[in-house]
Parts: structure tokens; C-alpha cells; sequence
């Protein structure tokens, strides 16, 4: 544990090619707080959301809150439940928390998750996953990034049926789509100190689509010689994976991989009530999110694990390059969890969140 | 006899030196002619493993002798009479045949189960006794339709640095995939069949799928049968694998399914496997993971083959031998049990001719 602690002090301390907005950001330091956007989101939200607030007030992070929330009708504007106030929040503040929202069934709109992937642009999605220490599972070894493509490949949605009973989907693989997951993938491999890049791929049987992608993380991959870096069939990691996590670092991959990939590894840690989450756009967009559902049935009843969303925010944070509150709050949560004294009902102990909360308060 | 059986065969052995016999099996007369099965050693390692099991064979006088034919993953085509010869034999041994990555060979593993029409490729994931593994309880059989969706080969670039691929589902391959599965089930005493898909993006393509599933799972209204989505699964996969028995996919999701089940049950060394179609069979190592092995693997000579041994008493049984199947597995079971015969890969120091110097001395 004090190994990764420290690989990640280390990481986070080296510069990078920041983008306009966060350096300008870094200039004006702590006295100006930062705006961010926040969607508590459905069920659990709202709680794990005070959470954060609570925690990050703790740990005098310089952040505004700009919370929006789901309305009951579809906005005309956005074609969905998402407001356009709450997308035009988000691309003013390039920085956003999400916590779960509950897609409403029903057509005539569109889910909310495409909408804030097509609206802000988000091109990559970035998970880490690590074993928490004192949490234990079959996997202890496990400290590995995933980074998805976002946007296209298997997902572009465009089926059709040709014949009555035969059925087309189209996989997209574009240059663009690809150089810019890949760049994205080894700038964060480097800004935070990890030493290897995999691409994961298909590419003996999709030989021109996975193969477009290959060659564009091949050619990042040239442009940063101090990263080490292989190819991996997707079938070998998956076996790779389950027999030795430790094995990987940083995990690049198309969309549809990705998405498997990356609940893979968070099975291998715990699941997704511990895993943060963060999607990257253009322009250095950033909407952290936890990726668990809005767990309905514990809801309003202070029983919710705070975890991701905390860990989601940690990752906001670092992107925000206030790294030394970052490494603080992800210290506080880890000890937390790692003395067992304070553990919510999914992590086998008996705490609230408000309880929980206040032991990681007090790690600070 | 059943594995079942065999199994507890192997815990009296202790207690008793004689084996009680049954008289199960009555054969036609003459069913004890040798029969001929087609054999391709292949690349890499496949040579040193499919020698292997002609050892064994040899040493057990079953009645099989083998045809080889020379196959290996760069040639642009399948050679001339390895089909005719196939089609004659109905059966067939596979070592791995290394398809060159992104080189514009299209794979001739997938050109073989085309050509004959293999739509079912079946992998019996279990823990073998004496292996230890992190999962506990292990015994899935994924069946993977093996013709069509996103292994359908056609591919082309749109424009330059636009690729598309197309993944094809139909009704007709569906239902046969899923009518095989169920009948799997029926005949081996399984209790669940599980179909696993992405039908929530993937709504008209995986649709169809399930939807051939439950119709055929009408008619099997002894076997349970839920569905489950391809990242929850492998999340459940590493987290309880027990919960699933007979799982039932598409093309590209059965490879990944297929190769973590055999990672969390010990590895791809070990799983058996074939892929089937109406009136072919061709027996190869279970989950095709690194199935050529390593350039250190073939000069060490200490391949495993321990994976084509197993699926070698799968062709006996399909070949209507039951008791040489049977005495053949209780001898590699013996020899992984005793722990002190294992390739590398299993944590041991072996070569490949030491474990079937073993496999033939603990023959009955």
C-alpha cells in the first residue's frame, strides 16, 4: 500500500502539457474557488452528494457547487430529461460530478447518459482500478487504469435489419476518434507516473478496424519513447486479467472491449459501489461519475456507500491539479476503509453514511 | 461412467485396488474398428501437444489412428485434401494455428469452422482437483456460436482513416446456437443455460439473439434459463462463478466469456474443448488464448498438454469409446491431483514428455 501511495505522489508531482483552462486555473490558485458542476442524480444521490460536500468542505477544497438536477419533463431543447441549463453548466465550467441517475423508460427522448456523452463530447472514459487495502477480495495485487474509447466503434447505434431475420450492426472505427483516445491514454500514463501502456484489441480477426486502431496508438506510442508498450489480444487479457492483474498498467481500448474490460476490473476490486470514474472531453472537459446505479431500495435511509462518488471526486480533483487535497481526501478514504472500524452494510460493516462520512472527516 | 462418477472413482482409490466394473456400453459389432481421425499439428507448440496425445493413444491401443496433414496460420489457404479428408473422417484434432496479426491473412482457424460449418465452439471451464485457483466450485461449459456475428469478416474503409465493420446476426444461426446449448444441457444433466448479450445497446443485432433463446427455452421447460449482460458478467464471473452453469453467446462475447471462465478455473492450459457442427467435429485446446504459445514454451518443450488430452477424451466420447475415455481422463486427472507433474504454466518445472510419461503410467 505504500508503494502505490507513493507511486502516486510521485506521479501526480510531475507537470505536464496542461490545458489553457486548467493552468489558468493553477495561476489563480486557492483564492478563487473553482466552479463545478454537480448532478446528485436519483435514489442514493442526493446522500452520497452530501458526502461529498461535506468532505471536501473539510478538507478546504476552494470548489463552488453548481448543483442541477434531473427535471420530471423532457426539454425540448436537449430532447431528453436533461435541462439545457444543466449541459450549458457543464461546458462553462469544464468540470462536473455525476452521481447515479435512473434512465426513465420510455421512448421520445433520448437516455441520459448519450445525451451528456453527444452534448459535452465526451471521447474517453477513464477507470482506475486498484485493491483497496482492508478491503479484502480474491485479487490484492490489483493497480491498473482502463481508458475507453467513448464514442464510437460497436456502440455507434446504427443497426438495421436487411432481410426478415438477418440482422446488420455497424462497428465505426475512425483515425480521429482513435489518435485521440490514444494520445489522451499515454499523456495520462505519463502525467501520472506509469510506466506501461497496453492496446487491447481484436485485430487478428477484425484485421482493418481493430487494426486502424492499433496503428494509432502505434504511432503515439512513437512519440513517447519512456513509456513502455505492447499489444494484447482481447482474448489474453481477459485470461491475463484473472490470473494476473498485476500484470497491467494502463489499458487502452475501442469501445465495446472497453466497456467489458473495465467491469471486469472492477469485479477483480470489489465492484462498482468502490470504482471511480472520470469522462474526458474536448476542450479538457472533465465529468467524474460513479458508475453504480441509484440503488432505489436503500434510498433516503443514510445506508449508502459514498465510496465511488468520493473517489470520482478525488479524480476530478487531481484533473483540476489540486493534487496535494486530492492525495489527502484519497488518503483519508483509504485509511477509513483499511482500519474497518467505520464500514458501510455493502462493505460488511454496520456504519451510516453520515458515520462513515465523519471517520473520513476526521482522517483528514 | 460421468465425470461425476469417475471423480468419486478417484477417491476410493485409496481404499480399494480393484476397479468395480460396470457393463454400460454395448456395442455394435465391429464398433471396435480403428477409426480414422484427421490430425493438424499446426504452429508453435501444436506439434509437441498433438504428439503428446498420439502417445497416450498408442500407449492405450485405442482404436484411432491418426492422418496428419501440414497446416500452418500463414498460408493463404487450407491445403489441398485436409478437407476432403475431413469430410471423410468426420473427426479432427487441432493443434493452434497462429494467425498473423493485422496482416491481411484472414484467419484459417476461422476459415476451417466456415468451411465445415462448426457453428458450435464449446469450453468446459472446471477446477481440477489438486489445481488450486482463486475460485472455488467452478464447472461452466460456454457454447459460442461460431459462424457469424462480429467474426463475419467484412470490413472495408469508407474513406481514408474510416473503417467499418459489419457484425451479422441471423435468426437461422441463432436458434441452432441456442437449440444445441439447450440440447447440451439436456443430455449432460446440466440444470441452467444463461445467455449473455449487450441487446440494451445493441437492441435489433443481440435482440434477435435473445430472442432465439427464449423461444427454444420454451421447450426446455425443465432447464432454467436467464439472460445476463456481458459486463455484468464477467464482473459475476470474477466475483461468484458459481452461479453459472451452460452459458450460451455470440461470436465475439463467447471468446472473451469463454477464456476468463478457463482463467478463473486454472488456466488455458487445462480447459477442454471442440467446436461441432451437423456432421463435423474438429477437437482442439478449449479457450484459444496464447494457444501457440510462447517462442520460450516451444524451445523448453514444456507446453501443457494437459487441455488437448482432455479434449481428446471428448473426440473418444464422440467417437461412441466411452471406457477409453474414461481411463484416459482418470489418468491425467490423477497425474494433476498428485501435484507433482505440471508445466510451467501450472507452476511446475516439467516438460511437455514428462507429463505423458506420467499420463501413460497412471493409465488402468
Amino acid at each position: 500500500m505504500a508503494a502505490f501511495l507513493a507511486r502516486r505522489l510521485l506521479g501526480t508531482s510531475t507537470s505536464s502539457s496542461a490545458t489553457l483552462i486548467s493552468a489558468s486555473r493553477a495561476f489563480f490558485s486557492s483564492t478563487t474557488p473553482i466552479k463545478a458542476t454537480l448532478f446528485p442524480g436519483d435514489g442514493i444521490g442526493p446522500e452520497i452528494a452530501e458526502s461529498v460536500k461535506q468532505v471536501f468542505t473539510a478538507a478546504d477544497v476552494a470548489i463552488e457547487w453548481d448543483e442541477h438536477y434531473v427535471s420530471t419533463e423532457v426539454d425540448p431543447r436537449t430532447n431528453s430529461f436533461l435541462t439545457w441549463e444543466s449541459l450549458q453548466s457543464v461546458l462553462d465550467n469544464k468540470v462536473g460530478l455525476k452521481g447515479p441517475m435512473a434512465t426513465p423508460i420510455g421512448k421520445g427522448h433520448r437516455s441520459l447518459n448519450l445525451t451528456l456523452r453527444k452534448e459535452l463530447n465526451l471521447y474517453a472514459n477513464v477507470r482506475p482500478c486498484y485493491s483497496l487495502p482492508g478491503y479484502k477480495t480474491r485479487y490484492d495485487d490489483v493497480d491498473l487504469i482502463t481508458i475507453r474509447e467513448n464514442t464510437e466503434g460497436e456502440y455507434s447505434g446504427l443497426e438495421h435489419q436487411v432481410v426478415k431475420g438477418v440482422v446488420e450492426s455497424i462497428k465505426i472505427i475512425t483515425r480521429k476518434a482513435s489518435m485521440r483516445v490514444a494520445e489522451y491514454a499515454f499523456l495520462y500514463a505519463k502525467t501520472h507516473g506509469r510506466t506501461k501502456v497496453s492496446a487491447i484489441h481484436k485485430a487478428n480477426i477484425m484485421q482493418k478496424t481493430d487494426g486502424l486502431f492499433l496503428q494509432c496508438c502505434d504511432e503515439v506510442a512513437e512519440k513517447y519513447p519512456e513509456i513502455e508498450y505492447e499489444k494484447v489480444v482481447i482474448d489474453n487479457c481477459c485470461m491475463m486479467l484473472v490470473k494476473n492483474p498485476a500484470l497491467f498498467d494502463v489499458l487502452v481500448m475501442p469501445n465495446l472491449y472497453g466497456d467489458i474490460i473495465s467491469d471486469l476490473c472492477a469485479g477483480l476490486v470489489g465492484g462498482l459501489g468502490l470504482t471511480p470514474s472520470c469522462n474526458i472531453g474536448e476542450d479538457g472537459i472533465a465529468l467524474a461519475e460513479a458508475v453504480h446505479g441509484s440503488a432505489p431500495d436503500i434510498a433516503g435511509k443514510n445506508l449508502a456507500n459514498p465510496t465511488a462518488l468520493l473517489l470520482s471526486g478525488v479524480m476530478m480533483l487531481r484533473h483540476l491539479k489540486l493534487n496535494k487535497q486530492a492525495e489527502q481526501i484519497h488518503s483519508a478514504i483509504i485509511n477509513t476503509i483499511a482500519e474497518g472500524k467505520y464500514r458501510t452494510a455493502d462493505l460488511g460493516g454496520t456504519s451510516t453514511t453520515t458515520e462513515f462520512t465523519k471517520a473520513i472527516c476526521d482522517h483528514l | 461412467m460421468s465425470r461425476r462418477q469417475s471423480l468419486s472413482l478417484l477417491k476410493n482409490l485409496g481404499r480399494f485396488t480393484t476397479q468395480t466394473r460396470s457393463v454400460t456400453y454395448m456395442p455394435r459389432p465391429g464398433d471396435g474398428k480403428p477409426r480414422p481421425v484427421t490430425l493438424i499439428p499446426g504452429d508453435g507448440v501444436g506439434p509437441l501437444v498433438t504428439n503428446a496425445v498420439e502417445q497416450v493413444m498408442e500407449a492405450m491401443h485405442a482404436p484411432v489412428y491418426f492422418e496428419p496433414f501440414d497446416v500452418h496460420g500463414d498460408m493463404k489457404s487450407l491445403p489441398e485434401g485436409l478437407l476432403e479428408s475431413i469430410k471423410k473422417n468426420k473427426v479432427c484434432l487441432k493443434g493452434g494455428l497462429k494467425t498473423p496479426v493485422g496482416g491481411g491473412v484472414s484467419s484459417l482457424n476461422v476459415n476451417l469452422r466456415k468451411e465445415l460449418d462448426l457453428f458450435a465452439s464449446l469450453v468446459n471451464c472446471f477446477n481440477l482437483p489438486g489445481l488450486a485457483s482463486r475460485h472455488e466450485n467452478v464447472d461452466i461449459v460456454v457454447i459460442r456460436e461460431n459462424t457469424e456475428g462480429e467474426y463475419a469478416g467484412l470490413e472495408h474503409e469508407v474513406v481514408p482513416g474510416v473503417v467499418e465493420s459489419l457484425k451479422v446476426i441471423t435468426k437461422f444461426c441463432s436458434e441452432r446456437i441456442a437449440k444445441y446449448a439447450f440440447e447440451y444441457a439436456y443430455l449432460n444433466n446440466r440444470k441452467k443455460v444463461t445467455a449473455v448479450h449487450k441487446a440494451n445497446i445493441m437492441k435489433l443485432a443481440d435482440g434477435l439473439f435473445l430472442e432465439s433463446c427464449q423461444e427454444v427455452a420454451k421447450k426446455y421447460p425443465s432447464i432454467a434459463y436467464n439472460e445476463i449482460i456481458v459486463d455484468n458478467c464477467c464482473m459475476q464471473l470474477v466475483a461468484r462463478p458459481e452461479q453459472f452453469d451452460v452459458m450460451v453467446t455470440p461470436n465475439l462475447y463467447g471468446n472473451l466469456v469463454a477464456n476468463t471462465a478457463a482463467g478463473i478455473a486454472g488456466g488455458t492450459g487445462v480447459m477442454p474443448g471442440g467446436n461441432v457442427g451437423a456432421e463435423y467435429a474438429v477437437f482442439e485446446q478449449g479457450a484459444s488464448a496464447g494457444n501457440v504459445g510462447k517462442d520460450t514454451t516451444e524451445e523448453q518443450k514444456n507446453a501443457n498438454p494437459v487441455a488437448l488430452l482432455l479434449s481428446s477424451a471428448m473426440m473418444l466420447r464422440h467417437l461412441q469409446f466411452p471406457s477409453f475415455a474414461d481411463r484416459l481422463e482418470t489418468a491425467v486427472k490423477r497425474v494433476i491431483a498428485g501435484g507433482k507433474c505440471r508445466t510451467e504454466d501450472l507452476g511446475g518445472k516439467s516438460t511437455t514428455q514428462e507429463v505423458v510419461d506420467a499420463v501413460i503410467s497412471n493409465l488402468n
